[in-house]
């Protein structure tokens, strides 16, 4: 046996989102090596192979990293368990029980809004698992929250 | 406020006003520097008109003692748990009573020469440390406390049999720990006996129980697991306490000199010291300073291991209580609920498998374990020889298996994965020494560095051989490590999700780690590098049920 995909992809404005909010990190590191680059007259080669690395990178962080995070970032909830996957290069999957589900949060920050983004933080009481799912709609993510929070207050116990 | 329905049963209690003695001694004693520091002042101005501060700073804190003392009050209900403090902003914590996960009892130098103890409750959960402290109580009101809250669920089940026996039984006991109070069972160990005498909970408990007019606890029978052995000092430098305190020492001495702004140099010994080295020889030099270094970090560790360990004792009440004492000066009376112990880890750094030594730490809902085995309050038992440990192990699980399940290995590619990663360090280190001679360093770095090489792969042979899992009964068993090699042992029940980790690499292996999440000890307990499918399997045996829905058969080749 094997462990399938969970079922849902996240929106597809998460392309978007992803992208945009690692452009100023790069922006400010190509503004930096540019100055550099006009400024200085020595070290040539170094400043040469530097801008080079720094290009490459940045093409990839901005192309293939969102993309392929799309491809990787599902989530799933069952009757009993709730299951995301995440990452690009390191991938992760997260499963956890509704049983031990204790809290389900929603956050908004302000670049998510802008796309009409939500993600959706599942905690539990081991302080290593908390599941997120990022770049959900914003609609899909309320839906989400008040279907888990229905399900997990009629659970009993202490979750743990 | 009050909860309702708090307030009928059981009458607002005082903490001892012994601790009246305690308190100032020790604010006093932090204040010193401050008074110190103003009589110098004072001094300096030449005008000595402010030694009058001094008496009066001390009257101070003897009146916030006493006041702290009026106005610090606490009760147990049937239901909660109350401390009431403070004068002018009056703040009463309340705890539901079966929310309690832990009474700690602990009693520094200064608590015992008084008869006086502090217990600090926990309740557990993400607020740690937000317990209730009472300081100072005195040991029977303590030990009484303490039983009164672990045992709550126990005494009020209908085990009438226990009930009535206890006066008996207690009685009974008596004589027996007096003779163990006076049996010389450690040469030279008079104050860890009177410590015992004074820490011991369960006579205290079953009389400060019934003189404060409380049910009657159950029958008093706990079972030693284990006592210190005195001879189990011999491990204490084998362990890395030593070389933390050294560090710690010689950080806060050059720190001291920093400050002070005295120049090394100039103190005398030391600049002796470095005359006498110049004019010797290098290679006895570095053959005296490391058997310096070595003697300085034994002492230190050994000195250490008494300090923490004393008297080390591991009990189990009947009740469902697992109860450790131990320390030299300071002691420390810690109990972990039985049903809040989720497993164990057993810790075997290389330095102590070399002398066939292990150290035991308990994996606990509510006790968050803090880096290492070593100061964390879970610790089960301090480094002991291996068939001790293996023995507590089994009794405290009440099962062998997990302990001497031979490990499924986790297969060629993780092995080959351990060698890889303990190369490349190698390999780093090789290059850099490289350059480093290349521009002009001693050629006997680089030989070092190639000497990394072999010890790399006897590194990477030895994780490899340490790195394996198993499931044993209701646990799952997780081993990983070569220089901290630990197995952990955890209930199966406890696990509360899991989280399948794939980097690019072990992608392209075939691997995966698999980690178990819970609400104990330190909170995920991994299963390194193991291959994809058997991952999955693990996980779907360890917690049947969970992964049903997410698994499909294999596609076919």
């Amino acid at each position: 046996m094997q462990l399938r995909d969970p079922a849902h992809l996240v929106s597809p404005r998460a392309i978007a989102y992803w992208t945009v909010r690692v452009v100023p990190l790069w922006i400010v590191l190509l503004a930096g090596e540019l100055i550099w680059w006009w400024s200085a007259r020595d070290h040539r080669a170094l400043r040469g192979t530097l801008l080079a690395v720094t290009v490459l990178l940045a093409a990839v962080d901005l192309i293939v990293m969102p993309r392929w995070r799309y491809r990787v970032h599902r989530w799933e909830v069952t009757s009993t368990a709730v299951y995301t996957q995440s990452g690009w290069l390191v991938q992760e999957r997260r499963i956890a029980p509704l049983s031990r589900v204790q809290t389900v949060d929603t956050e908004r920050g302000p670049l998510e809004q802008l796309f009409r983004l939500a993600n959706v933080t599942v905690t539990t009481a081991s302080a290593a698992g908390p599941l997120r799912i990022h770049g959900l709609d914003r609609a899909v993510a309320e839906a989400l929250v008040a279907e888990l929070t229905e399900v997990t207050s009629r659970s009993l116990g202490d979750a743990t | 406020m009050i909860p309702p329905g708090a307030t009928q049963g059981a009458s607002w209690r005082r903490l001892s006003p012994r601790m009246l003695l305690v308190h100032p001694v020790r604010e006093v004693g932090q204040a010193i520097p401050a008074l110190f520091g103003l009589l110098v002042a004072g001094r300096a101005m030449g005008d000595g008109q402010l030694w009058w501060l001094a008496p009066l700073a001390v009257l101070a804190v003897i009146v916030l003692s006493v006041l702290r003392w009026v106005t610090t009050t606490y009760r147990i209900t049937p239901e909660q748990v109350q401390l009431r403090t403070g004068l002018l902003q009056r703040k009463m914590i309340s705890t539901p009573a079966d929310r309690v996960r832990s009474v700690d009892v602990t009693a520094s130098a200064l608590h015992r020469v008084l008869g006086l103890a502090k217990v600090e409750i926990g309740t557990g959960g993400h607020e740690a440390g937000k317990g209730l402290s009472l300081d100072s109580l005195t040991v029977a009101e303590a030990a009484g406390l303490r039983a009164e809250l672990l045992h709550r669920s126990a005494a009020t089940t209908p085990d009438t049999a226990g009930a009535g026996e206890a006066p008996a039984t207690g009685a009974a006991n008596r004589p027996n720990l007096g003779s163990v109070r006076g049996t010389p069972e450690m040469p030279g160990s008079d104050m860890a006996s009177w410590d015992r005498a004074g820490l011991d909970w369960t006579e205290n408990a079953a009389s400060g129980a019934a003189s404060a007019g409380q049910p009657p606890a159950p029958a008093e029978q706990e079972s030693e697991l284990v006592r210190m052995d005195p001879r189990w000092v011999r491990f204490a430098p084998f362990t890395m306490s030593g070389v933390l305190g050294a560090a710690a020492i010689l950080g806060l001495g050059s720190r001291l000199l920093d400050q002070s702004g005295v120049d090394a140099t100039d103190v005398g010994p030391i600049r002796g010291g470095l005359a006498y080295l110049q004019r010797t020889p290098i290679w006895l030099d570095v053959l005296q300073g490391l058997l310096a270094l070595v003697v300085f970090v034994t002492v230190l560790s050994i000195g250490g291991y008494a300090l923490m360990y004393w008297g080390f004792r591991l009990t189990r009440h009947p009740g469902g209580t697992l109860h450790v004492t131990r320390g030299l000066l300071t002691t420390r009376a810690i109990s972990i609920e039985e049903r809040r112990l989720r497993g164990l880890e057993l810790a075997e750094p290389l330095l102590l498998r070399v002398v066939h030594a292990a150290r035991l730490g308990g994996i606990t809902t509510g006790l968050r374990s803090k880096g290492g085995a070593d100061g964390a309050s879970s610790l089960l038992l301090p480094p002991a020889p291996a068939g001790v440990a293996l023995e507590v192990a089994t009794q405290i699980l009440r099962d062998r298996t997990p302990l001497e399940v031979p490990l499924t290995a986790h297969g060629p590619a993780a092995r080959q994965r351990r060698f890889t990663r303990a190369l490349m360090g190698a390999l780093f280190l090789v290059v850099a020494a490289g350059l480093a001679v290349w521009s002009g360093a001693p050629p006997w770095l680089a030989v070092a560095a190639l000497l990394t090489i072999p010890l790399a792969v006897l590194l990477a042979a030895d994780r490899y051989r340490s790195l394996g899992h198993a499931m044993a009964g209701r646990f799952l068993v997780t081993q990983a490590g070569s220089l901290f090699r630990r197995r952990d042992v955890l209930e199966c029940d406890g696990i509360i999700g899991w989280n399948l980790r794939q980097s690019f690499f072990q992608r392209r292996a075939g691997l995966a780690t698999l980690t178990a999440t819970t609400a104990a000890g330190r909170q995920q307990y991994a299963v390194t590098d193991l291959p994809l499918p058997l991952a999955v399997s693990l996980g779907n045996r360890a917690v049947p049920g969970l992964l049903d829905e997410f698994l499909v058969p294999l596609p076919a080749r």
